[in-house]
C-alpha cells in the first residue's frame, strides 16, 4: 500500500487547510477564505498561463472551500480544462470538481461532454472509468442525451474490462432513473441479463442493480432474469464460505449480491416453473437454516451481513405470500430476534413482523408474540423501537386481542414520548372502534383516552365518539352516565367538556331520573366548566343549554338567567353573543311544540369511513400504514364502520363541522356515502364517464375523473392538427395498484378521423404515487365522437374497470386568426350559403359575465375580435380548424341578451358538419 | 380540492424541469418546485414530510439517496448526493439531519425514520457516517456498506482518522466512487477497490 504523502505534493492545499483549521473564529475563517478566493481569482485571470499542477491545486482549493459550505462562482472553466489534461491526477480533480459542483453553464456542459467523450473513446480503462463515474454522479439530461446510446454498447462489448463494465452498468442505471425516455431498449437488454452469469462477481453485483431497476419498469422484458438469479443465488448460498474469496464478507458469502438478487426476485411473482420454484424455496430454506447455525464469528459485521440476507429473504417470502411453512418459519425467526440483545435486530424484527401480520398465513403466528411486543413497549429505551412496537401491536390487533392491546397502549400513553402521542391516540381510537363488541367499552376507552392524553386527542377523535353514540341507541344512556361521572373530576380536559356538553345536551334526559344527576345538577356541572373553556367549546355549551331547555322545562328559568347575563348577551365574541341572543329569544317566544321540533334529537350520521382512520393515514403518509382492515380480517362485517381502505382525504377535509352548529342537519355529504359503496359496481359493467367532458371544451387542464381510488388529471397541448395529452393517474389509496393498464379506444367512424397513440404505463402504481401517460393525437379530418380511455387495474383482490371519455374535441385543433372588421364581414358574406351557417338560441346556464364569456371563447380556440361588431356587447371570433386533410376557416358571433338571459350563437364555416359540431360544443358552455 | 390536483401542476413544473436544456434554469425550477411543495403543504394542510417524500419519489427510487460524514461537533466532512437537489435543499437536509443524529444516545438503534426516508448511521471514533435509504431498503446491508467504506479508508490511509479525511478529502471521494456508484454497490471486494485506487496512485507518480 502506498503511504499517502499528505496532499500528494499539493503542499499549498495542505497549508491552506491547516490555516482554516487554525482559525479561531468564524470571521477569521471567512477572512482567510476571501483572501484565498482573491488569490485564486487573480491567478486564473493573470497573464501567465498556469501549468496543470497549479490549476489542479487551485481547483482543489475551490472545492474545499465549497465543501466548507461557501458558494463558488468561478473556476468551472479551469476544472473543465483539467479534463483534457493527460495527467491522471489533474483529470481526476477536474472530474471531481464537476461532479460535486454540477455547474450551471450550458456552454460548459458541451465542453464537459466533449471531455467525457474523449475519455470514453480513449480505450484506457482508468480514463473510461473516470468518465463513467462523472456521468453517474451528475446524471444530467444533457449527458443522457449525449451518452445513453453509447454506454449500452460499452457494457455488453466482449472486450470491455470488468471494472469498466461495472461502472457502465451503474452509469446506465443512473441515466435510466433520471431520463428513462432517453435510454433505448434494444438488443443489448438480452445480453445484460446474461451478465448475471458472469465470472466476475463485481460485474454481477453491478449488473443486478441495473437489471432490478429495468425489471421494475418493464418486467416482461426481463423475465429471463428470474431463472438466472435463482441459479446464482443457489450457488452463493450453498457455497462454502471461502469459495468466493474476497467477496466473502466476515464469513458470509457475497452478502451484497445476495441481497440484490433477492431484491430482483421481488419484482416478480413466485416462479411458475415447478423446478425453479422448488429451487428457490430451497435457497430460502437454506438461508433460514443458516440463521439457526452457531455464528462463525463474534463480530457484529458477521451477524449483520448474515441477517441482512435473512431479512431480505423474509421480504421475498412475504412478497410471494404463497408458502405457509416459510411464512411461519420467518415469523418464528423474527420472534427470536424480538428478544435479541442487539437493538438493531429488535427494531428490524418489529418492523418486519408488521408486514407479516397482514398475511393470512402468518397472522396467527405473529399474534403469539404479543407479550414480547408489549414488553418491548414497556422496556425499550429507544423511542424509535417503541414506535415500531406500537405499529406492530396495531397491525396484529384483531377481535381476539383488541381489549388487551388497547389497554396496553392506553397505559403506555401515560408515559409515552410526546412526539408519538398523537399517533397512539389515533391508533387506540381506531382499534377501540373497530373491534368494539360492546360499545360501553368503546365509550370508556375514548373517555380514558381524553383523560390520559387530552391534548393529543384531535377533533376527529371526539367527533367520532359523538357520531357513534348518536348512531347507537343502546349506548346512549351509558354514555350520558359515564360522561356525567367523568365531568365530576375537579380538573377535566376541555375535550371532555366538549363531549360531555354534546352528549348531555342530547341524552341528558336518560339519566335525569336519578336525583344525583337531576337536570339542575347536570346543568350546574356543565356550567361550572364554562368559564374555563375556549370560545368554540363555550359555543357548544350554549347549544347544549338550549337543548336542556327543551329536555327539561324545569331548568328553563335558570338557563334563561344565564343567557340573559351581560357576559353572554354582550359577549365580545360575536358567535357567542349571537347564540346567546338567539337562544334566549327562541326560548322566550317559541311554544313547547316548536321548541321540541327545532331542538329535536340529532338524526343518525351517515355511515362513512372513519375520519380518524383517514387522519392516521394522512399522518403516516401513504403506504406506511399496514392495512388492518382488509377483507381477511373483516370479521364482524357490521356496517358501523365502513371497511374501506382508501384514503379519502375528503373525509377529513370535512370533519363534522356540524357538531358545533346544532342547527344544520348532520348529513353533510350523502354523496360521500354513495362514494364509499360505488366502486363495487364498477367492475360489473363499465359506464363511460363523461361527467367532466364538457368542462374541458374551453380548457385543457384539470381533473377529468375521480373516484375514491383513482384520480385522473389531464394536461393537454395542441398545435395545428396535432395534440398531446399528459394523463396523470394518481393512486389515492395507500395500497399498490397492480396490473395497471390504460389504452384508448375509438369508434369505427372515429378511427378514420382521429389517430390516437398511447404510450404504455407502468403496471404498478404505488400507494399515493402518481404516474403519467402520454397520448399523441392527430386529427385527420373533422369528427364528432370522442375517444375513450379505458383503465384497468387490480386493487386489493378486485379488478377495477374505468372508462372515461377523453376531451378531445374538434375545437382543440383551432388556430386563432386575427382579422380586421372589413375582412371579417367579407368572409362572413362569402360563407352565406344556408348549410354553412348554424345558429342556436339558448338560455344562459351561468351568470352572464363578460370576462368569463371572453375567457371561454378564447379557451374555445378562436381569436376574439374587438371592434368588429357594431354592438360592443356582442362577441365575434375567428379561427381555422387544422386537420391533416384540410383546413376549415370558421367565424362565430355570440349575442348575449342580458334582459332575457338568452344567447344567440351563430357559426359560419365552409363545411356543414364542422359548423354543426362547433355550435353544439360551444352552445353548452354559457 | 384534492391534493392530487395541485400535483398535476407540480408535474408540469417537473416536466419543465426534466426537459429543460439549460441547467441553470433547471436548478431554479427545481427549487421553485421544492418551494411549491412547501407552500402546498401549508395550503392543503398536508404534512410536509410526505410531500417531500413525493418529491424524492419523482426523482425516482434510488437505493441510497445520500451519504454524509460529519464530526461530533456537527462539521460536515464529506457529502455525496445520489438525488438531484439544489444547494439550498442540501444544506437544509444536512442541518436537520446532523442535529437529529447528534441528539441520539450511544446505545440507541442505528436506524431511524426521518421524513419518509430511513436513516442508517454509525459512529466511528469522532466521525458519524450517515446514509439515507428508502422505506423498502435493507438497513443492515447499508450498515455494512458504511463499515466496508470505513475499512477501505482504514486500509488505504493506514488506521484512518478524521484528519486524514479532512486533508485528503479528494481521496475519500475517489475511494467512495470506486465502491459506490449512483447509490449502488459497484465493487464489494476490498482487494479490487484498493487495487483500482492503487493503480491510480501509480499513475500519478509518473
Amino acid at each position: 500500500m502506498p503511504t499517502v504523502s499528505k496532499g500528494d505534493g499539493m503542499r499549498g492545499l495542505a497549508v491552506f487547510i491547516s490555516d482554516i483549521r487554525n482559525c479561531k473564529s468564524k470571521e477569521a475563517e471567512i477572512k482567510r477564505i476571501n483572501k484565498e478566493l482573491a488569490n485564486i481569482r487573480s491567478k486564473f485571470k493573470g497573464d501567465k498561463a498556469l501549468d496543470g499542477y497549479s490549476k489542479k491545486k487551485y481547483v482543489c482549493k475551490l472545492l474545499f472551500i465549497f465543501l466548507l459550505g461557501h458558494d463558488i462562482d468561478f473556476g468551472h472553466m479551469e476544472a473543465v480544462n483539467l479534463l483534457s489534461s493527460n495527467k491522471y491526477t489533474e483529470k481526476q480533480i477536474g472530474y471531481l470538481f464537476i461532479s460535486v459542483l454540477v455547474n450551471s453553464n450550458s456552454d460548459l456542459i458541451r465542453l464537459i461532454n466533449n471531455g467525457i467523450k474523449n475519455d470514453l473513446a480513449s480505450r484506457n480503462p482508468t480514463f473510461m472509468n473516470l468518465a463513467l463515474h462523472c456521468i453517474a454522479n451528475v446524471g444530467s439530461r444533457e449527458m443522457a442525451e449525449a451518452f445513453a446510446f453509447e454506454i449500452p454498447s460499452i457494457l455488453v462489448a466482449g472486450d470491455t474490462m470488468d471494472s469498466v463494465k461495472q461502472s457502465a452498468a451503474l452509469c446506465l442505471l443512473r441515466l435510466n432513473r433520471t431520463s428513462p425516455d432517453l435510454v433505448p431498449m434494444g438488443e443489448w437488454t438480452a445480453r445484460v441479463v446474461h451478465l448475471l452469469n458472469d465470472q466476475h462477481l463485481g460485474v454481477v453485483t453491478a449488473a443486478t442493480s441495473l437489471i432490478t431497476t429495468l425489471a421494475q419498469k418493464s418486467p416482461d422484458d426481463f423475465k429471463t432474469s428470474i431463472s438466472l438469479a435463482v441459479a446464482r443465488l443457489s450457488r452463493i448460498v450453498t457455497s462454502a464460505s471461502i469459495d468466493l474469496q474476497d467477496y466473502t464478507y466476515y464469513f458470509v458469502a457475497a452478502p451484497w449480491l445476495s441481497v440484490k438478487l433477492l431484491r430482483l426476485l421481488q419484482c416478480y411473482p413466485p416462479p411458475e416453473d415447478a423446478a425453479l420454484r422448488s429451487r428457490l424455496t430451497e435457497c430460502l430454506e437454506t438461508i433460514l437454516n443458516k440463521a439457526q447455525e452457531p455464528p462463525k464469528s463474534k463480530k457484529v459485521q458477521h451477524s449483520n451481513a448474515k441477517n441482512a440476507v435473512l431479512f431480505e429473504a423474509i421480504s421475498l417470502i412475504i412478497h410471494h405470500d404463497s408458502e405457509p411453512t416459510l411464512l411461519v418459519r420467518a415469523c418464528n425467526q423474527l420472534g427470536q430476534f424480538l428478544q435479541h440483545r442487539e437493538t438493531n435486530l429488535r427494531y428490524l424484527a418489529l418492523e418486519s413482523m408488521c408486514t407479516l401480520a397482514s398475511s393470512e398465513f402468518s397472522h396467527e403466528a405473529v399474534k403469539t408474540h404479543i407479550d414480547t411486543v408489549i414488553n418491548a413497549l414497556k422496556t425499550e429505551r429507544d423511542v424509535s423501537v417503541r414506535q415500531r412496537a406500537v405499529d406492530l401491536l396495531y397491525a396484529m390487533c384483531d377481535r381476539s386481542n383488541a381489549k388487551q392491546i388497547v389497554a396496553e397502549m392506553l397505559s403506555y400513553l401515560e408515559t409515552a414520548d410526546y412526539s408519538i402521542r398523537e399517533e397512539i391516540v389515533l391508533k387506540v381510537a381506531i382499534l377501540a372502534e373497530k373491534y368494539a363488541v360492546d360499545y360501553t367499552w368503546y365509550v370508556d376507552t375514548i373517555l380514558n383516552l381524553i383523560r390520559v392524553a387530552g391534548d393529543y386527542v384531535s377533533e376527529e377523535v371526539w367527533y367520532r365518539v359523538i357520531q357513534i353514540v348518536i348512531n347507537r341507541d343502546d349506548v346512549q344512556g351509558y354514555a350520558a352516565k359515564t360522561v356525567f361521572e367523568a365531568l365530576q373530576a375537579p380538573a377535566c380536559h376541555e375535550n371532555l367538556v366538549k363531549v360531555g356538553g354534546y352528549i348531555l345536551g342530547e341524552f341528558g334526559n336518560l339519566i335525569a331520573g336519578d336525583s344525583r344527576s337531576s337536570p339542575l345538577v347536570q346543568f350546574n356541572l356543565l356550567h361550572s366548566k364554562f368559564h374555563l373553556c375556549s370560545v368554540p367549546t363555550r359555543a357548544l355549551l350554549l347549544s347544549a343549554y338550549i337543548k336542556f331547555i327543551n329536555l327539561f322545562p324545569e331548568v328553563k328559568a335558570t338557563i334563561q338567567d344565564v343567557l340573559r347575563s351581560d357576559s353572554q348577551l354582550r359577549n365580545a365574541d360575536v358567535e357567542l353573543q349571537q347564540r346567546a341572543v338567539e337562544y334566549l329569544k327562541l326560548s322566550c317566544i317559541a311554544s313547547t311544540d316548536i321548541l321540541a321540533t327545532v331542538l329535536e334529537e340529532m338524526p343518525p350520521f351517515p355511515e362513512r369511513e372513519s375520519s380518524i382512520l383517514a387522519k392516521l393515514k394522512k399522518k403516516k403518509g401513504p403506504g406506511k400504514l399496514p392495512d388492518i382492515d382488509d377483507n381477511r380480517r373483516n370479521v364482524n362485517g357490521s356496517s358501523e364502520h365502513s371497511e374501506n381502505t382508501d384514503t379519502t382525504s375528503k373525509a377529513s377535509a370535512h370533519p363534522f363541522t356540524d357538531i358545533l352548529n346544532l342547527n344544520s342537519t348532520p348529513s353533510t355529504g350523502p354523496n360521500l356515502l354513495v362514494d364509499v359503496f360505488s366502486d363495487s359496481s364498477t367492475s360489473a359493467s363499465v359506464d363511460v364517464s363523461e361527467d367532466n367532458f364538457s368542462r374541458f371544451v374551453c380548457k385543457n387542464n384539470g381533473v377529468i375523473y375521480e373516484n375514491q381510488l383513482l384520480q385522473i388529471g389531464l394536461k393537454s397541448e395542441y398545435r395545428q392538427n396535432l395534440g398531446r395529452i399528459y394523463v396523470f393517474y394518481g393512486n389515492k389509496t395507500s395500497t399498490q395498484f397492480l396490473s395497471f393498464s390504460s389504452f384508448v379506444t375509438t369508434s369505427d367512424i372515429l378511427k378514420s378521423q382521429l389517430n390516437v397513440h398511447a404510450k404504455t404505463v407502468d403496471p404498478v402504481i404505488e400507494g399515493g404515487a402518481q404516474v403519467q401517460q402520454i397520448l399523441n393525437i392527430e386529427c385527420v379530418s373533422d369528427f364528432i365522437d370522442a375517444p375513450v380511455l379505458n383503465i384497468q387495474f387490480r386493487y386489493g383482490g378486485t379488478l377495477q374497470n374505468i372508462a372515461v371519455k377523453l376531451p378531445v374535441m374538434l375545437n382543440k385543433f383551432f388556430q386563432p386568426t386575427e382579422m380586421t372588421s372589413q375582412d371579417f364581414f367579407q368572409r362572413w358574406k362569402q360563407l352565406g350559403a344556408p348549410q354553412q351557417e348554424v345558429q342556436k338560441i339558448f338560455k344562459a346556464q351561468h351568470p352572464m359575465d363578460t370576462d368569463v364569456t371572453k375567457a371561454k371563447i378564447l379557451g374555445f380556440g378562436v381569436a376574439l375580435l374587438d371592434g368588429v361588431d357594431p354592438n360592443p356587447a356582442n362577441f365575434v371570433g375567428a379561427g381555422v380548424i387544422h386537420t391533416k386533410s384540410t383546413q376549415v376557416g370558421c367565424l362565430l358571433r355570440l349575442e348575449p341578451n342580458a334582459q332575457a338571459q338568452m344567447y344567440r350563437l351563430t357559426l359560419r364555416t365552409s363545411r356543414e358538419s364542422v359548423s354543426q359540431r362547433l355550435c353544439e360544443l360551444l352552445g353548452e358552455q354559457f | 380540492m384534492h391534493f392530487l390536483y395541485p400535483m398535476c401542476c407540480f408535474n408540469s413544473l417537473l416536466n419543465l424541469t426534466c426537459q429543460n436544456q439549460n441547467n441553470y434554469i433547471q436548478d431554479h425550477l427545481k427549487s421553485a418546485l421544492f418551494d411549491a411543495f412547501c407552500l402546498t403543504a401549508d395550503v392543503f394542510n398536508r404534512p410536509l414530510c410526505s410531500l417531500i417524500s413525493l418529491f424524492f419519489h419523482f426523482f425516482s427510487s434510488f437505493q441510497m439517496q445520500f451519504m454524509l460524514l460529519f464530526s461530533r461537533q456537527g462539521k460536515l466532512r464529506l457529502q455525496k448526493w445520489y438525488v438531484p437537489l439544489s444547494d439550498k435543499e442540501k444544506k437544509k437536509i444536512t442541518r436537520e439531519l446532523v442535529q437529529t443524529v447528534l441528539a441520539r444516545k450511544p446505545k440507541m438503534c442505528s436506524f431511524l425514520e426521518w421524513r419518509d426516508l430511513k436513516i442508517v448511521y454509525k459512529r466511528y471514533a469522532s466521525l458519524y457516517f450517515c446514509c439515507a435509504i428508502e422505506d423498502q431498503d435493507n438497513e443492515l446491508i447499508t450498515l455494512e456498506i458504511i463499515h466496508r467504506y470505513v475499512e477501505l479508508l482504514d486500509k488505504y490511509f493506514g488506521s484512518v482518522c478524521e484528519l486524514d479525511i479532512i486533508f485528503n478529502f479528494e481521496k475519500a471521494y475517489f475511494i467512495l466512487d470506486e465502491f459506490l456508484l449512483g447509490g449502488e454497490a459497484q465493487e464489494t471486494s476490498k482487494k479490487n477497490v484498493l487495487k483500482a485506487i492503487e493503480q491510480a496512485d501509480l499513475l500519478q507518480e509518473v
